[in-house]
């Protein structure tokens, strides 16, 4: 057997402070996390295919009966919407990982390395940014080939998917917490589909808000996706978005505020 | 600096109606192997975990390194790998890239990253399987994979919970070789298991556990003359020499003992055992059987089974405890 090198010193610090080290700590973290992305594709059908099937089963099925003909201002309608859909669903995935990943002892091996308590789970959203982004291109190419149109501009279109990558990344710190309080990642997709179900029926995603009866109204215009889809459809078809953006910012924010504690609190403690 | 490199006093930890620890002390000398025996569920892994910094103790005091590991963890981790039961390993990352991210996440530079791993991967006879995904790699594989990412960061203290269960005694072997290797190089190794031959080849003193206490701390020969150490074992192939073959390992029996039929659990009819000091017996007598012209189908040192360590442990505790009352 061959000599292996002499350690080097050991640091009781990490190297350039504690934020530069969850910085680092968590890219490296979210780079395993991608490998693992691309290593298995069909992970991304439900950001992919799923929606795809969504925008065609709401615009041919039900488009015409809804809009009263007119499928294609139907499409119009739709497709921002959908497009908070998807992203809120899209991070039902990450808690159904981070869950399976817990069970299989992986994560005990970080948590005996000198890094923050948050970079696993910090790292493994960031990595998230790339499954939200598939959503925003594949929905809105997809979309665009069925006859959709931005009809603001492209500084626009990207201020709207720029948006919706920053919302799923507040969004899914809900998954990220379900993920650490349940014991299977079947349990995680269960819980969190009772949640995102009526959060993305229940708001102005598929009808104008003003045909659903008043106490349903009431539901949608507290509802997050609401401010989000208003502010979508501002971006990509003009309309007010400023008081849209600032509500949907302040939910944002509270998503963050509330969920990132409990997902980091509820990681401590599954031990 | 201390002499111990580990220590704990008084670890309790409780999960729900079990008592996992309930009231562990434990001492480790720098550079050497402290074996932790126990049965399943004998609170070996908790243990470990408190240790690691993993599971914080209901109550109790544990040092790493000279370390405090409830106050300061972040600094034990820097001193410390962990190779826990389970191989866990990252399935759908290459063996480099498993140990690169540990490197990463030990703040290694880049490039000393890539190289350790490289090191590591040559080291445990990966080299070649280094660019394939983890999930190809066989059992023993995984271990290994697991055990060097443990020593990416040079560390001065080892915890390895079970690290050869479910191994073939080969592999067994080279994992032994890589622990003593490990301690050469200065590291102090803590390593549970529930073999007590693996303690025997490997531990400078162990630590017997059951149901959360520690029972026994000795070394492995005092263990052994605790509960009567090495046996040697012959079946002779004609049962009408068992006679000649009582005879003649009654020459190697260890100083006060005489060898007689087999009556240990699992024994052959026609077998006779003898209880012996150490392996040099079996030198002795196989010439001398041969001398006799006894055949034999069977021969072979037994150390006693982890059963029989802890039927004779509890049974002197009780005798102790007797004493302490008359």
């Amino acid at each position: 057997m061959t000599t292996l090198t002499a350690p080097a010193p050991v640091l009781d610090k990490p190297r350039g402070g504690s934020i530069a080290a969850l910085a680092r700590h968590s890219v490296a973290l979210a780079r395993r996390s991608l490998i693992k992305t691309m290593r298995t594709p069909e992970a991304l059908l439900d950001v992919t295919l799923q929606p795809v099937i969504f925008l065609l089963l709401f615009t041919y099925l039900f488009g015409g009966a809804i809009s009263g003909g007119n499928r294609g201002e139907y499409l119009q309608f739709l497709l921002p919407g959908m497009l908070a859909q998807s992203l809120a669903m899209g991070g039902i995935a990450l808690g159904q990982n981070l869950n399976a990943d817990i069970e299989k002892g992986v994560f005990d091996r970080f948590r005996s390395l000198p890094v923050a308590r948050s970079a696993p789970l910090v790292g493994a959203v960031a990595a998230d940014v790339v499954r939200y982004l598939t959503v925003c291109v594949v929905m809105l190419a997809f979309g665009m080939l069925m006859g959709f149109r931005v009809e603001t501009g492209f500084v626009p279109a990207v201020a709207a998917v720029a948006l919706s990558i920053a919302f799923g990344l507040c969004f899914c710190w809900i998954s990220v917490w379900v993920g650490m309080l349940v014991r299977t990642p079947g349990a995680v997709q269960g819980l969190m589909f009772l949640l995102v179900f009526p959060l993305s029926f229940g708001s102005n995603v598929f009808v104008a808000t003003d045909t659903l009866p008043g106490w349903l109204q009431a539901f949608v215009h507290v509802n997050p996706i609401t401010p989000l889809v208003s502010t979508i459809r501002g971006l990509l078809l003009g309309g007010p978005v400023a008081s849209h953006l600032l509500v949907t910012l302040a939910w944002m924010a509270g998503l963050l505020v509330v969920f990132v504690p409990l997902a980091l609190r509820g990681y401590a403690r599954r031990a | 600096m201390s002499d111990f490199v580990v220590r704990a006093e008084g670890l309790r930890k409780r999960f729900g109606k079990t008592q996992a620890l309930d009231g562990v002390d434990l001492a480790m000398r720098r550079g050497t192997v402290l074996g932790v025996l126990g049965p399943n569920g004998a609170g070996k892994t908790t243990a470990v975990r408190v240790l690691a910094t993993l599971l914080r103790p209901d109550s109790g005091h544990a040092e790493v390194a000279g370390i405090d590991v409830l106050r300061e963890p972040q600094r034990v981790r820097r001193r410390i790998g962990l190779t826990g039961q389970y191989a866990s390993v990252d399935e759908d990352l290459t063996g480099t890239q498993n140990l690169v991210l540990i490197g990463q996440l030990l703040d290694l530079p880049g490039k000393e990253a890539k190289r350790r791993a490289a090191e590591l991967l040559e080291w445990f006879d990966l080299a070649e399987a280094a660019g394939r995904m983890a999930k190809t790699y066989s059992g023993g594989m995984r271990r290994r994979l697991d055990l060097a990412a443990s020593l990416v960061g040079h560390p001065e203290v080892i915890f390895l919970d079970e690290p050869t269960t479910g191994l073939d005694p080969a592999k067994r072997e080279d994992m032994w070789g890589v622990v003593r290797n490990q301690v050469t190089q200065g590291a102090s190794v803590l390593l549970t298991t529930q073999y007590l031959e693996e303690a025997d080849a490997l531990a400078d003193e162990i630590v017997v556990i059951n149901k959360g206490r520690v029972i026994a701390h000795d070394t492995p020969d005092g263990l052994k003359r605790l509960v009567g150490g090495l046996t040697l074992r012959v079946r002779p192939a004609d049962p009408q020499r068992v006679p000649d073959a009582l005879r003649v390992l009654d020459k190697v029996a260890a100083p006060g003992t005489s060898a007689a039929p087999d009556s240990s659990a699992g024994a052959r009819p026609g077998a006779v055992s003898v209880p012996v000091t150490d392996d040099t017996a079996l030198d002795e007598a196989v010439p001398a059987l041969r001398h006799e012209g006894i055949e034999v189908v069977d021969l072979g040192l037994h150390l006693p089974s982890l059963d029989e360590v802890f039927h004779a442990l509890t049974t002197q505790n009780e005798e102790a405890q007797k004493e302490e009352l008359v």
